[in-house]
């Protein structure tokens, strides 16, 4: 699981950063977004990979990482994926606002040298 | 009473102004007037609360304030010692001057301004007093998506495109942020850093390498923010671009990638950290110096006014990089003393910028254009008492700052520093003489047939003139604000008292904890 799991991130970063470096604004959020997922996984990954245990502590039961999953790292990737959302709805905004103002959906639209 | 809020006090200058933003979108409807009152009314306070923490900074005590009451260790803690007490004042007195230039209009015709100014303030103190990265990030992020909206509303064409940079920047810097703490917390199990300096120094010596990429990352990002070479280049469009209130307050904005990395790699990196001790300090001070040339050479070359400004920020910027990375008693407090004169001389800048570009008519705050200017003696007085103060000549505080410097350089780099930032001060100095020269010297008189430009306000000079005296009055009271930013930066080093706050404060409701 711990391949399948480095093989995900690796790909979805691999192709984010791809897509980030592209000259148009859609590819350059689609990144954005596919690097958003990448660094969700690799947070969730922080807090080791178990199948099965609570989050919780539960009575008779020593609080140690043998007995539990991590809840800190879950606690995290949520409050980034509320963050990575809120931020791809603002970059569509400003993205749709930019191609019709500027006339095109190139990054650099309206500037020098461009149509 | 009195005791209650002294205990509370370092929540406070995030809380004001987020309790102020929430209100003040309630109460839009009710016009401007009711918005400026509040925002007044929300200044006042968050003034008063920045000033009683600084007093309560100044005896040296680190306050540990628990979030949740958990353990430092285990929770979210805001810690509140000489540094941060001093950035949230310097912030505090910026946005007082870009308030008022704002309401001098301005707020009228972009949706939600007071709003989004008082999340903002909120975001950067936040910022400066957090002390769990994780809560860095999030303070980040909130100061962040608060500066979109500043930026970018109500603008068009060229703005959105500069705003389109700026922001997918910033996310991606936001993104590499995440994965170097997700690395972090998995390599040593602790977001606090406080916590994250002690249990470096006993890591696993395995495990150094990944700690090592993830602090790298870690400084890529907070270079990012403040716009060291070769991530400055989003900066220059974004802020000439900005409104002059907004571009204003932007001004302490590159400071907190400066001041998040003084505060990381003193603390987590610093003495108490093992074998990780400093290790990327050495890339600072040639990063700095030439993020310094290439900023002059921008300023040199910049079109115009607003550009020009912008590349003095990266420059003040560059200035602080090599005096925190001399990494001395001395040369961090001369930082410290730069930081704070930077952010207010860079503020007045774009606000005079503004001021003569809106005088100019058609020319605007082009350089290659010789135009007509009205009202040149006062804009002409704010603009030379600026420029004397941001490029170092005396006897203005820029003077000082740069005097502190050069002097408490250490001998064996004294050879470099001094040579590079004398040069880049020679190029400041031509800059801003012949931007001088070209707006107010070559400026014809205006022509018969075109309407005259309204007056500056009153309230546009007043904001100008109080971040200029704000400079001043940090050359006349030069003794004891040294003294201050000496025993902060000798706080900053030496991270044993930080560490101990964190781990003697205990949780006042709850049981102690496993």
């Amino acid at each position: 699981m711990e391949f399948a799991l480095a093989s995900i991130i690796g790909v979805l970063t691999a192709a984010g950063i791809y897509l980030l470096l592209r000259s148009r604004s859609f590819d350059v959020i689609l990144g954005l977004t596919l690097l958003s997922y990448a660094t969700n996984l690799l947070i969730f990954s922080a807090g080791r990979l178990a199948i099965g245990k609570p989050p919780v502590l539960v009575d008779g039961m020593a609080p140690t990482l043998a007995n539990h999953t991590d809840p800190l790292p879950q606690a995290l990737v949520l409050t980034a994926i509320v963050i990575a959302f809120a931020m791809t709805a603002v970059t569509i905004v400003i993205a749709v606002r930019s191609r019709s103002d500027n006339g095109s959906d190139h990054v650099d639209a309206g500037g020098e040298g461009m149509p | 009473m009195i005791e209650t809020i002294g205990t509370h006090l370092p929540v406070l200058p995030v809380l004001l102004p987020l309790l102020a933003g929430a209100l003040l979108l309630l109460l839009e409807r009710h016009g401007i007037g009711v918005q400026r009152a509040l925002s007044t009314v929300a200044m006042v306070a968050l003034l008063a609360t920045s000033a009683a923490l600084l007093r309560a900074a100044d005896d040296g005590t680190v306050t540990m304030y628990l979030l949740g009451d958990w353990p430092a260790r285990l929770g979210i803690a805001l810690v509140a010692d000489r540094t941060s007490a001093l950035l949230v004042l310097t912030t505090t007195l910026l946005a007082i001057a870009s308030l008022l230039y704002a309401c001098a209009g301005w707020d009228r015709r972009a949706l939600h301004f007071h709003a989004l100014f008082q999340l903002q303030l909120a975001g950067l103190n936040g910022a400066f007093l957090t002390g769990d990265l994780f809560n860095l990030f999030v303070f980040f992020e909130v100061m962040l998506i608060a500066s979109y909206g500043l930026l970018l509303s109500g603008g068009r064409g060229p703005r959105m495109r500069a705003g389109l940079h700026y922001v997918v920047f910033n996310i991606t810097a936001s993104t590499l942020f995440l994965i170097a703490l997700g690395l972090l917390y998995g390599m040593l199990g602790s977001l606090n850093m406080a916590e994250l300096a002690f249990r470096i120094g006993q890591a696993d010596p395995a495990n150094l390498p990944l700690i090592r990429a993830a602090s790298g990352i870690l400084l890529v990002v907070f270079c990012a923010k403040a716009a060291l070479v070769p991530l400055y280049l989003w900066l220059p469009n974004a802020y000439s671009r900005a409104p002059a209130a907004v571009a204003a307050l932007f001004a302490v904005m590159t400071k907190v990638g400066v001041y998040t990395v003084l505060r990381v790699y003193t603390l987590v990196f610093g003495s108490e950290a093992g074998e990780l001790a400093g290790w990327a300090w050495t890339w600072l001070l040639p990063a700095g110096l030439l993020t310094l040339v290439l900023a002059s050479l921008g300023a040199l070359a910049s079109k115009s006014l607003r550009m020009l400004v912008a590349f003095l920020v990266i420059a003040s910027a560059a200035t602080l990089f090599i005096a925190v990375s001399l990494d001395t008693v001395e040369t961090v407090s001369a930082g410290l003393y730069y930081l704070v004169h930077s952010t207010f001389v860079a503020g007045a800048l774009f606000l005079v910028a503004d001021l003569v570009r809106r005088q100019r008519g058609v020319a605007g705050d082009n350089l290659d254009v010789a135009g007509p200017l009205r009202h040149s003696a006062l804009l002409g007085a704010l603009f030379a008492v600026a420029a004397v103060s941001t490029s170092g000549m005396p006897p203005l505080s820029g003077f000082l700052g740069k005097v502190l410097l050069l002097e408490a350089v250490p001998a064996t780099n004294v050879a470099w520093v001094w040579s590079i930032v004398l040069v880049t001060s020679l190029l400041t100095v031509v800059a801003l003489a012949r931007t001088a020269s070209q707006v107010f010297w070559r400026a014809r008189p205006w022509p018969e047939t075109a309407s005259s430009p309204a007056p500056p306000q009153p309230a546009q000079v007043a904001a100008a003139i109080l971040l200029l005296g704000y400079g001043i009055a940090m050359t006349l009271f030069g003794g004891p604000i040294m003294r201050y930013t000496g025993d902060a930066a000798a706080q900053l080093l030496a991270p044993a008292d930080y560490i101990n706050a964190a781990h003697g404060t205990a949780p006042q409701l709850r049981e102690p904890s496993p």
